[in-house]
């Protein structure tokens, strides 16, 4: 598709006239812009141990009676800038939430396209493996693999396997939704007359599933792993409360949120709300924008 | 010895398994069910004639035409490809290049995700017919002027045209392998009147230029007697009567043949009373004993509701009907 084609497309025609989905899209931007920008943007580098001094711990955000305005977000108990922390929180959330959503969309496009198009048995067995992963909450997946690896991999390797571990664990447990999604609309596609002009001149099944069936059935999918986006981020942000997620040498949202969690009764609700704040306003965004592609793409609401 | 024909079929035939899923069989206790789709179809098409097969609505002619380019394996019997079975000549690019096929529904043939110059090229990169992508383009855009678009229409989705012109690019990519061979399943059933008339040209004068052979599929008696050298009847995944076409159709023998005859509306006879054709077409399912046509022929007797009629050479054409063998519908039963 070219430049133009796109801008006239009625995906974008639809988009210029909602203003939720322009005001979720502008947010979303903002937020993954200073996430993945943030060793550039962000005044403090939290990781950096030098720099802290307790004397500044504790400080209340901006407009406070005590505050500097370089502590926009106050700071926490080790005096740690918090502004900082959550941008490079965003970073490590943002980081596992796309990976993961790359792992599930890879593994439920090619385990749909393969149970749709050849059907019998391989489908029978792959979408079954399917449902019985689907009856339990993904937030239960992730923790039964990461608690795998956690007990598999020798202690020396656990700090530094511990992201892919959770992107692994987080992107397994979101596959079968996908899979399902691709699969039936595989099913309408495989029996439809230009696949059968594709085998009658014998290309093969792998050709006939990735060049003509998959560019057919990727709208569906593009709405998934938008929403999924979100889903992951949270269930992310979970395993971090939980103190199963990543471990504190590389903070996330969630690990944010446990950690200020302990002083939210003492006062010092700041370092605790500014975290959620953004994690709420990071998975509303996306999720607003993947209802809207859904709507955009269904062709029965237009 | 004289050369084999472009394409024969021997005593083909064809079921599908209509069954319940496993589990739901067993709980419900039903046996499989297969339903024969083709049965015991025979027939060949020499080098550069055409063979119409006209039937009703789930006659098998779909199936029939599936079977001849090898996208179904036949149960039993065997299509031959120039004197070769069609299976084993499918392994080899060179046989596989040699037969296409253009499909009925214009809106579903061409992938709505590809632009049309791939779609027609895709035969040509995938036997690799040319070196470089600059003469693919270039004999991409001669087969787009043969069917009468333009070389630039290439650039467009299928979306971006009508009926008549997506059925002229199914053409294109059918041509583009330099086939000899076309099965046409029903290429015109889905036009307007007036564009089928086009394309139906379009074919004959294609098939004049390059000595194309076909296999016509049609419900169309019209059509089919435009396009067709030779003539199939089928009637419930059978041939009921096979042969010249102006034979057949200046004098049809099988009762079924002079019953769809008798339904094309006609202008010198204005308000002349037709007689309509009682009953439905059994569940192929379950196929009637005998012939398969009794329910609704009114020729039967005794032994066609027990005994399967055999093709018989009647007359120069071949037939098979106990009536017509028995010479019992010449007293003019059906005019």
């Amino acid at each position: 598709m070219s430049g133009r084609a796109f801008l006239d497309s009625d995906v974008v025609h639809a988009f210029r006239q909602s203003p939720a989905a322009i005001a979720s899209a502008f947010v979303a931007l903002v937020l993954i812009l200073s996430g993945v920008l943030a060793p550039w943007l962000a005044p403090h580098d939290p990781t950096d141990l030098a720099t802290l001094s307790l004397l500044d711990s504790f400080k209340p955000p901006w407009p406070a009676a005590k505050a500097e305005w370089v502590n926009l977000f106050g700071t926490d108990s080790q005096g740690r800038d918090m502004l900082s922390a959550i941008m490079y929180g965003m970073r490590v959330s943002l980081l596992v939430g796309f990976c993961s959503v790359a792992i599930a969309v890879t593994l439920g496009i090619l385990i749909g396209l393969t149970a749709g198009y050849l059907g019998g048995a391989p489908d029978t067995i792959l979408m079954r493996i399917a449902d019985v992963q689907l009856t339990f909450p993904a937030i239960l997946t992730a923790l039964m693999i990461n608690g795998i690896a956690g007990a598999a991999l020798p202690r020396t390797m656990r700090d530094s396997m511990q992201v892919p571990v959770i992107i692994l664990s987080i992107g397994i447990s979101l596959w079968p939704g996908i899979a399902r999604t691709v699969r039936g609309s595989t099913l309408v596609e495989r029996d439809k007359e230009y696949v059968l002009a594709a085998r009658v001149i014998g290309a093969t099944s792998w050709r006939i599933m990735l060049r003509h069936v998959l560019p057919n059935v990727l709208g569906p999918v593009l709405v998934l792993a938008t929403l999924g986006l979100g889903l992951a981020v949270l269930t992310e942000a979970t395993l971090s409360f939980l103190g199963v997620g990543l471990p504190p040498t590389r903070p996330s949202l969630g690990t944010l949120i446990r950690y200020g969690n302990d002083f939210l009764f003492s006062g010092q609700w700041w370092v605790t709300i500014f975290p959620g704040i953004t994690l709420v306003l990071m998975v509303l965004s996306i999720n607003l924008l993947g209802d809207w592609l859904r709507d955009a793409l269904n062709p029965r609401l237009r | 010895m004289a050369d084999p024909p472009m394409v024969e079929a021997v005593g083909v035939t064809h079921e599908f398994d209509v069954s319940l899923p496993p589990l739901r069989r067993m709980l419900s206790r039903e046996p499989r069910r297969f339903l024969r789709a083709v049965n015991d179809v025979s027939f060949s098409i020499a080098r550069g004639t055409t063979l119409g097969l006209v039937g009703e609505s789930g006659c098998g002619k779909s199936t029939v035409a599936r079977l001849s380019v090898g996208l179904y394996t036949p149960k039993s019997g065997e299509v031959r490809f120039e004197g070769q079975n069609l299976a084993e000549a499918r392994r080899h690019g060179g046989a596989r290049r040699q037969m296409n096929m253009i499909f009925q529904d214009p809106y579903a043939s061409l992938n709505p995700r590809w632009r049309v110059s791939d779609i027609v090229a895709e035969p040509v990169r995938m036997y690799g017919l040319e070196k470089n992508e600059s003469s693919v383009r270039r004999r991409v855009e001669m087969y787009l002027t043969q069917v009468g678009l333009v070389p630039s229409d290439g650039d467009k989705y299928p979306h971006e045209f009508s009926g008549g012109q997506r059925q002229r690019v199914s053409i294109a990519r059918a041509l583009s392998s330099e086939p000899e061979f076309l099965v046409c399943d029903e290429p015109t059933s889905a036009l307007d009147v007036s564009v089928q008339a086009q394309i139906l040209n379009l074919m004959r004068d294609l098939q004049r230029r390059l000595g194309l052979t076909y296999l016509f599929i049609s419900h169309n008696m019209a059509v089919v007697r435009h396009m067709s050298d030779q003539l199939g009847v089928m009637y419930l995944g059978r041939i009921v009567e096979l042969g010249d076409a102006e034979t057949i159709f200046q004098r049809p023998r099988h009762p079924y043949t002079r019953l769809l005859l008798d339904a094309i509306p006609d202008l010198d006879h204005i308000g002349r009373a037709r007689t309509p054709v009682g009953g439905d077409v059994p569940s192929p399912i379950a196929p009637p004993p005998g012939c398969a046509f009794h329910p609704r022929c009114p020729l039967a007797n005794a032994r066609c509701r027990e005994e399967v009629p055999a093709l018989v050479d009647v007359g120069g054409t071949r037939v098979a009907c106990h009536a017509v063998v028995e010479e019992r519908g010449s007293d003019g039963a059906l005019g």
